[in-house]
């Protein structure tokens, strides 16, 4: 289990040798086939799509591309995907479906993009209906937090049966920044911030977003990438065998009240 | 006294956009007026109120409060309330959250963003929700959450249409990752609600960004926006951050919404009662009494 605050976490994540899903979709899986595009607009870099095999399992891979360099992350958009690369993964999950594929998703995104273009092609509906399509995808869906979790723009790709956390990953939802610019109109509090918004892989098992967190070696994914694609792939194996076994009502029943009973009210 | 008058006058009648209050002696307290944010014109707020907050200048149509918004769209004495004193907690202990949340309760007579319940309109019965953007700017927590879910599951099991009012800031910052999962919930309800084959309207009023964009107001079977409503998913200022660069005027009204295909179309505060029944008559639901 971590020692880090919260913060330092942050700052771990944001390091530049931080491997990405780039790192370990080789390590995880003995075949990945890339599929382009969202057939609709075009196609967005920073959600990376495919078929895949895990211990001869044919699955749907959908992932959050971080950069490793200046180049893939300008490729990728720093992993701040457009409306076309939900509509994109919303499109690979429904061919998972038809091929009765369990679909697994890694989520690293600091937020969808906030840009004139994202507006103009609709990121809040792109988005919407993420969340309503997989709430509803008969076949099992596995999520994955590799690093940053950022709002509404991870929870396109996290609307799943099991979600599991590496130990360092973040989930919020607001940047740390955003809430203390907000809050106190200035953005450099964000490490105060980081610390009140609870958004440790902790803290989503408390509050039941997450159910397991996924060991870093020695504390941090970068100190061996191979341990690290390691314990994901077995998290990945347990969970597919365990939710593939399931009457997929049963499971789609089961999804939906994982995040309808999330919420703290008195009446 | 005179001087008094001579203000009023101008100030009503200041057709130029300017809002007549560039001297230093403007007596009218800031209370009484209402500037348009779409075309700045200023008006009485009396004025203002007496056509249900419709900029008569530009058309715009400013916000509404729930209990206001609900008098003007259901059959009267229609309205039976669900979840009446449904409050939040603090989930993840947010500094000043209850405090917040009592000071606004004691000035609204909320008990959160959101109202809902089922009414008749025209006759028609019907599960309704409308937020009310006086509650910290009715951003989605777990009782804008929950109460929107559980409308919604009871109209799914009722076999009645859904019209959600929407107005928000997004998803609520204070309630951390909780409020972020509403926007799971609120969406999954929504597709129990069309596997059930009902109907559901969203109507899209000023301001619809972030978190409520991106969930449930986007999912309606029908999407209706008000005229000039503001809708979007980020933020006007972030995107101009982004590109360093101001955005036009027009940028993300719901006119250009409808022009750019995310919303069915524009209808106006007083017709919104009959093309609500209409729409809803010609989706086979029918009086309560037929």
């Amino acid at each position: 289990m971590s020692e880090l605050t919260a913060w330092e976490r942050q700052l771990l994540i944001r390091e530049k040798d931080r491997p990405t899903v780039n790192d370990y979709i080789p390590l995880i899986f003995s075949e990945f086939y890339e599929l382009h595009g969202d057939r609709l607009y075009g196609d967005d870099n920073a959600i990376m799509g495919g078929i895949a095999s895990i211990n001869n399992i044919p699955v749907t891979v959908i992932a959050e591309v971080k950069g490793r360099d200046l180049n893939e992350n300008k490729r990728t958009n720093f992993a701040m995907p457009h409306p076309e690369g939900y509509r994109k993964a919303l499109r690979l999950a429904k061919q998972a479906e038809k091929f009765h594929r369990p679909v697994i998703c890694f989520i690293d995104t600091p937020g969808a993009f906030c840009g004139v273009e994202a507006e103009e092609r609709g990121q809040g509906e792109a988005i919407a209906k993420n969340l309503m399509e997989f709430m509803r995808l008969r076949t099992p869906v596995i999520s994955v937090v590799l690093g940053e979790g950022g709002s509404g723009g991870a929870l396109a790709l996290g609307v799943c049966d099991e979600l599991a956390m590496l130990e360092n990953a973040l989930y919020s939802v607001i940047s740390p920044r955003g809430c203390a610019s907000i809050l106190w109109k200035d953005a450099g509090k964000e490490h105060e911030a980081c610390e009140m918004l609870k958004i440790t892989a902790e803290d989503m098992v408390r509050l039941g977003v997450a159910e397991e967190i996924i060991e870093e070696p020695n504390g941090k994914a970068q100190h061996d990438v191979y341990k690290m694609a390691e314990n994901i792939k077995s998290f990945l194996v347990k969970t597919l065998r365990r939710n593939s076994k399931k009457d997929i009502d049963i499971l789609l029943e089961q999804r939906y009240t994982k995040f309808r009973k999330i919420g703290e009210f008195t009446e | 006294m005179l001087e008094d008058l001579f203000k009023v006058v101008t100030t009503r009648f200041n057709g130029d956009g300017s809002d007549g209050k560039t001297g230093t002696s403007n007596k009218i307290p800031e209370d009484l007026l209402f500037k348009c944010p779409r075309c700045r014109n200023v008006i009485f707020k009396d004025d203002y109120k007496a056509v249900n907050m419709v900029c008569q200048n530009c058309g715009y149509h400013g916000r509404l409060s729930a209990r206001e918004r609900i008098a003007i769209t259901v059959d009267r004495g229609s309205f039976k309330e669900f979840d009446k004193n449904m409050t939040s907690k603090n989930p993840i202990d947010f500094p000043d959250y209850d405090e917040k949340q009592q000071a606004l309760r004691e000035k609204t007579g909320l008990k959160d963003a959101i109202i809902t319940g089922e009414a008749l309109i025209r006759g028609i019965p019907v599960v309704i929700g409308v937020m009310d953007t006086r509650y910290m700017m009715a951003s989605m927590g777990s009782v804008v959450g929950e109460k929107i879910t559980r409308a919604i599951e009871t109209a799914t099991k009722k076999k009645k249409p859904v019209i959600l009012f929407s107005a928000s800031g997004g998803a609520r910052m204070q309630e951390g990752i909780v409020s972020l999962m509403q926007m799971a919930k609120t969406s999954g309800a929504v597709a129990k609600h069309a596997e059930a084959g009902q109907l559901y309207i969203t109507v899209l009023t000023d301001p619809t960004t972030g978190g409520v964009t991106a969930s449930f107001a986007s999912l309606g079977d029908i999407i209706i926006a008000e005229p000039k409503a503001l809708v979007g998913f980020a933020g006007r200022r972030v995107i101009e951050g982004t590109i360093k660069q101001r955005l036009p005027d027009d940028f993300q009204l719901a006119e250009f919404l409808l022009e750019k295909g995310f919303v069915d179309m524009i209808v106006e505060r007083k017709k919104m009662r009959s093309v609500l029944s209409h729409v809803m008559k010609l989706h086979g639901y029918k009086k309560e009494d037929d």
